[in-house]
C-alpha cells in the first residue's frame, strides 16, 4: 500500500484542498498521514522520514511557496531521502516550472481532479522505487 | 382565490405538467446546494403566512436592516486589499479611493496575523504576501499617511491580534488628531472561526475569548462608534459548507460571543449595535439571497427571544458581503468576471451594507491593479446602471425565495438546537463536530463535480486549450528584506527600558482579570512589536493545537 503524507508548510491555514486530496487518496487506496496546519519544514521532513512514506504532498496557497518548498527538498536530500514530493495551491505558473526544475514531480492548480491526482501519485511512487 | 381553489388548480396543473413530461422529460432532479429537493414550481401555498417577511427597518428584518435601504444610502464598496510593506499598501488604498471606493478594508500578512514578528524564523517566506507587514506602530503610522481617519471607515481582517492593531489604529487616530470616541471601523475579531476554518488563531479559545470580551468592554467605553467584531460565515463557506451550514455556525458563533459578553457584564441592547457579520455570496443566485434574509430574520428572533433585547437597533443583523474565491476558476480567468458579478447581485438583493468584489485572476495569484479596477466597476454598474437598488428587497413576495428562506432558516436553528445540546460552540469545536461537517460537505463538492453532476464552465465542461497566461502581481523578496532592516533599527532605536516595562504590566494584567486593552494600548505606544506583545500573551495563555480531521 502506498505511504502518502501530505503537508501544511508556512502560516498558511486554507487546508480545504489539503483535506480534500488526502481524503481521495485515502479512497484510492492509500495509506494518508495529514499533519495538519503551519508545520515548519523541518517537522514535515522529519515526520516524512521517521514516518517513511512512500511521497510527500504539499499544499501552499499563501504565496510562501518559493521560500518553503525549495527548503523541504533540500532538507529531504541532507536526509538522503529521494521521495517524490508534488504540489498543490495556488502557485504561478513561472514559479511551478522553477519548483519542477527543483525536482517537484507535478505542480497542481485550482481545478485539478483528484483522480488524476491519484493516478499520478501511483506513477511517482512506482518510478522512485524503479 | 383561496387556498383549496388553489390547491385544486395546482393539482391539475401537475397532472397535465407530468403528461407533458412523458414526452418531453426534464433534465435531470433537481436540488438546493444542502440537498433539498426543489419543486418545479412555486406558489402562494409555499408562502402562507406573509407577517413572517414584515417591513424593512423592523423587525424581524428579513426585507432589510433599514427603512429606505439603497434609496437612502447604497452599499458601502470596499475591496479588501494590502500586501507588501506599509508604504505600497498606502499607495493601493489611495489609488482605490481615488477610484471611487468609499471605504478601506486592510489585509494582514499571516506573521501579523498569527503574532510573530518579521524576523521570526516561522515567517520565512510569508511577509507580506497575503496582506500588508506590520509589526509596530511605526508600520502603521506609513500605512495610514496622509488618509484622513476621521473621514473614512476602516474594516481590519485581523483576529487573534486584532487587540494590538486595533490599539495601533487608535493611536495613529490620535497622532493625526482624531480622537478616539470618532473613528469609525470594524475589526473581524471573530476568533471561534478560526478554529473551524481559517486557521490564524494563537491561544486555546477560552482565553481567547476573555480577550475579546475585554476588547467589546473597552471599545464601549472608549471607541463607542467602532463594530467591535465582525462574525464570519464567510471563511466557513469557503471551507465547503453549503448555504445553511453558513449561517447556522456563523449564528451560532454570535450567540457564543454574546454569552460571554453577558457574562462579562455588557448590556446586549448597547453592544448588540456594535456586532456585525461576514458572509459569502456563492453561485446559486436565489438560494444566497434567501439565505442574507434568513440570517437577519434569525438573529434578529435571537437576541430578542434568547437574550431578552427590547431595542431593535441591537437586533439588527448588518453584513459585509466578499464573493466566492472558491468559486473562481484558474481555467479561463475572464469567466470569473461573470461569477463575480452573479454573486455581488445577489448580496445586493439580499440586502448587504458592504461589498467587496473578487477579482478575476484571484485562482492564479494575487490580483493586478487592472483586475481589482473592474471587480470595482462591477459594483459600480449594479449601483448605478443596474436599476436593482431603485426599491427595496424587491424579490420579496417571490414564493420561490420566501420559500427558500423559510427553508434555510429552519434547517439552520435545527442546527443551532444540535449545537446547544452539545454546550455551545467552544464545546462542538473542542469536539471537532463542526470541521468534520464541514470537510465532509466540501469532499461531497469535490465528487459531484469529478463526477459532474456539478458543471464547472470551463473546468469539466466547455473546456478549451491551455490560454498564455496574464500578468499577474508578484511580490518580491525586497519587501521582506527591508521589513526585517526596519523592525531591527527600530528594536536599537526605540526607548527598550520603556518596552521593557509595559511588557511586564501587560503580563501582570494578562494573569490577572483585568481588562488587558489598556495594557496594550501602552505598550503599542512605545513601539513595542506584534510579535513581543503576543508573546507575552503566549507565555500566559499557551497555544492552541488543532484536532486533526480528515
Amino acid at each position: 500500500m502506498i505511504k502518502v503524507m501530505i503537508a501544511k508548510p508556512g502560516l498558511d491555514g486554507h487546508d480545504r484542498g489539503a483535506k480534500v486530496v488526502a481524503r481521495a487518496l485515502r479512497d484510492a487506496g492509500m495509506e494518508v498521514i495529514y499533519t495538519g496546519i503551519r508545520q515548519t519544514p523541518e517537522q514535515i521532513v522529519q515526520s516524512a522520514v521517521d514516518e517513511d512514506v512512500d511521497i510527500l504532498g504539499i499544499s501552499i496557497l499563501s504565496g510562501a511557496h518559493m521560500k518553503l518548498i525549495p527548503r523541504i527538498l533540500d532538507l529531504l536530500k541532507s536526509k538522503g531521502s529521494n521521495m517524490p514530493v508534488f504540489v498543490g495551491g495556488i502557485i504561478p505558473k513561472e514559479d511551478a516550472e522553477k519548483l519542477k526544475a527543483l525536482g517537484v514531480a507535478e505542480v497542481y492548480g485550482p481545478g485539478a481532479p483528484t483522480s488524476e491526482i491519484a493516478e499520478q501519485v501511483k506513477r511517482f511512487v512506482e518510478h522512485s522505487s524503479t | 382565490m383561496n387556498d383549496d381553489e388553489l390547491n385544486e388548480k395546482y393539482k391539475e396543473w401537475n397532472r397535465k405538467t407530468k403528461e407533458i413530461i412523458k414526452k418531453y422529460p426534464e433534465r435531470g432532479e433537481f436540488k438546493t446546494t444542502w440537498g433539498e429537493k426543489t419543486k418545479r414550481l412555486y406558489t402562494p401555498l409555499d408562502v402562507k403566512d406573509y407577517s413572517r417577511i414584515g417591513f424593512p427597518g423592523e423587525y424581524p428584518f428579513t426585507r432589510g436592516v433599514q427603512p429606505t435601504m439603497y434609496r437612502g444610502k447604497l452599499w458601502t464598496m470596499r475591496q479588501y486589499a494590502g500586501f507588501g510593506n506599509a508604504l505600497e499598501s498606502n499607495k493601493r488604498y489611495k489609488y482605490l479611493l481615488e477610484q471611487g471606493q468609499s471605504g478601506l478594508s486592510v489585509a494582514f500578512d499571516l506573521p501579523t496575523q498569527i503574532g510573530y514578528d518579521s524576523d521570526d524564523p516561522h515567517s520565512l517566506g510569508e511577509i507580506g504576501k497575503v496582506g500588508v507587514a506590520i509589526d509596530s506602530l511605526s508600520d502603521m503610522e506609513i500605512l495610514f499617511d496622509g488618509i484622513p481617519l476621521d473621514k473614512v471607515s476602516t474594516s481590519m481582517t485581523i483576529n487573534s491580534t486584532a487587540s494590538i492593531l486595533l490599539a495601533m489604529y487608535m493611536v495613529v487616530g490620535e497622532k493625526q488628531g482624531v480622537s478616539r470616541e470618532k473613528l469609525r471601523g470594524t475589526i473581524q475579531n471573530d476568533i471561534l472561526k478560526e478554529y473551524i476554518a481559517r486557521g490564524t488563531y494563537i491561544y486555546p479559545p477560552r482565553p481567547s475569548m476573555r480577550i475579546i470580551t475585554n476588547i467589546f468592554e473597552f471599545c464601549s467605553k472608549e471607541m463607542p462608534l467602532w463594530n467591535t467584531i465582525s462574525i464570519s460565515g464567510y471563511h466557513i463557506r469557503e471551507a465547503g459548507a453549503d448555504a445553511v451550514q453558513e449561517v447556522a455556525f456563523t449564528l451560532a458563533d454570535g450567540i457564543e460571543y454574546v454569552k460571554a459578553a453577558v457574562e462579562a457584564g455588557l448590556n446586549p441592547n448597547t453592544f448588540g449595535k456594535r456586532l456585525s457579520f461576514f458572509f459569502a455570496s456563492h453561485n446559486d443566485f436565489f438560494e444566497e439571497i434567501a439565505k442574507f434574509r434568513a440570517a437577519r430574520r434569525m438573529w434578529a428572533k435571537i437576541m430578542k427571544e434568547q437574550f431578552g433585547v427590547t431595542v431593535p437597533s441591537a437586533m439588527r443583523l448588518k453584513f459585509h458581503t466578499q464573493t466566492s474565491g472558491s468559486t473562481l476558476t484558474a481555467q479561463q480567468p475572464d469567466n470569473n468576471i461573470t461569477r463575480v458579478t452573479l454573486q455581488a447581485l445577489a448580496a445586493v438583493l439580499g440586502g448587504t451594507q458592504s461589498l467587496h468584489t473578487n477579482s478575476r485572476d484571484e485562482a492564479l495569484a494575487l490580483p493586478t491593479e487592472e483586475s481589482v479596477r473592474i471587480a470595482l466597476r462591477t459594483q459600480q454598474i449594479i449601483a448605478y446602471e443596474s436599476g436593482v437598488s431603485k426599491t427595496v428587497d424587491p424579490l420579496a413576495g417571490s414564493y420561490y425565495v420566501e420559500s427558500l428562506t423559510d427553508s434555510i432558516e429552519k434547517r439552520a436553528f435545527d442546527y443551532i438546537d444540535k449545537i446547544e445540546k452539545m454546550g455551545g460552540m467552544v464545546k462542538a469545536i473542542e469536539a471537532g463536530y463542526v470541521q468534520q461537517e464541514i470537510s465532509n460537505r466540501a469532499y461531497d463538492y469535490q465528487k459531484a463535480i469529478e463526477s459532474k453532476k456539478q458543471i464547472v464552465v470551463g473546468v469539466n465542461k466547455f473546456t478549451s486549450e491551455e490560454e498564455a497566461p496574464k500578468s499577474t502581481l508578484k511580490i518580491g523578496d525586497t519587501a521582506e528584506k527591508e521589513q526585517i532592516k526596519k523592525l531591527r533599527i527600530l528594536k536599537k532605536t526605540r526607548d527598550n527600558e520603556k518596552v521593557t516595562n509595559a511588557l511586564k504590566r501587560l503580563e501582570e494584567s494578562a494573569k490577572s482579570d483585568e481588562n488587558i486593552m489598556y495594557p496594550i494600548v501602552d505598550a503599542v505606544k512605545v513601539y513595542a512589536t506584534v510579535g513581543e506583545i503576543s508573546n507575552v500573551m503566549r507565555k500566559v495563555f499557551g497555544e492552541y493545537k488543532e484536532s486533526i480531521m480528515l
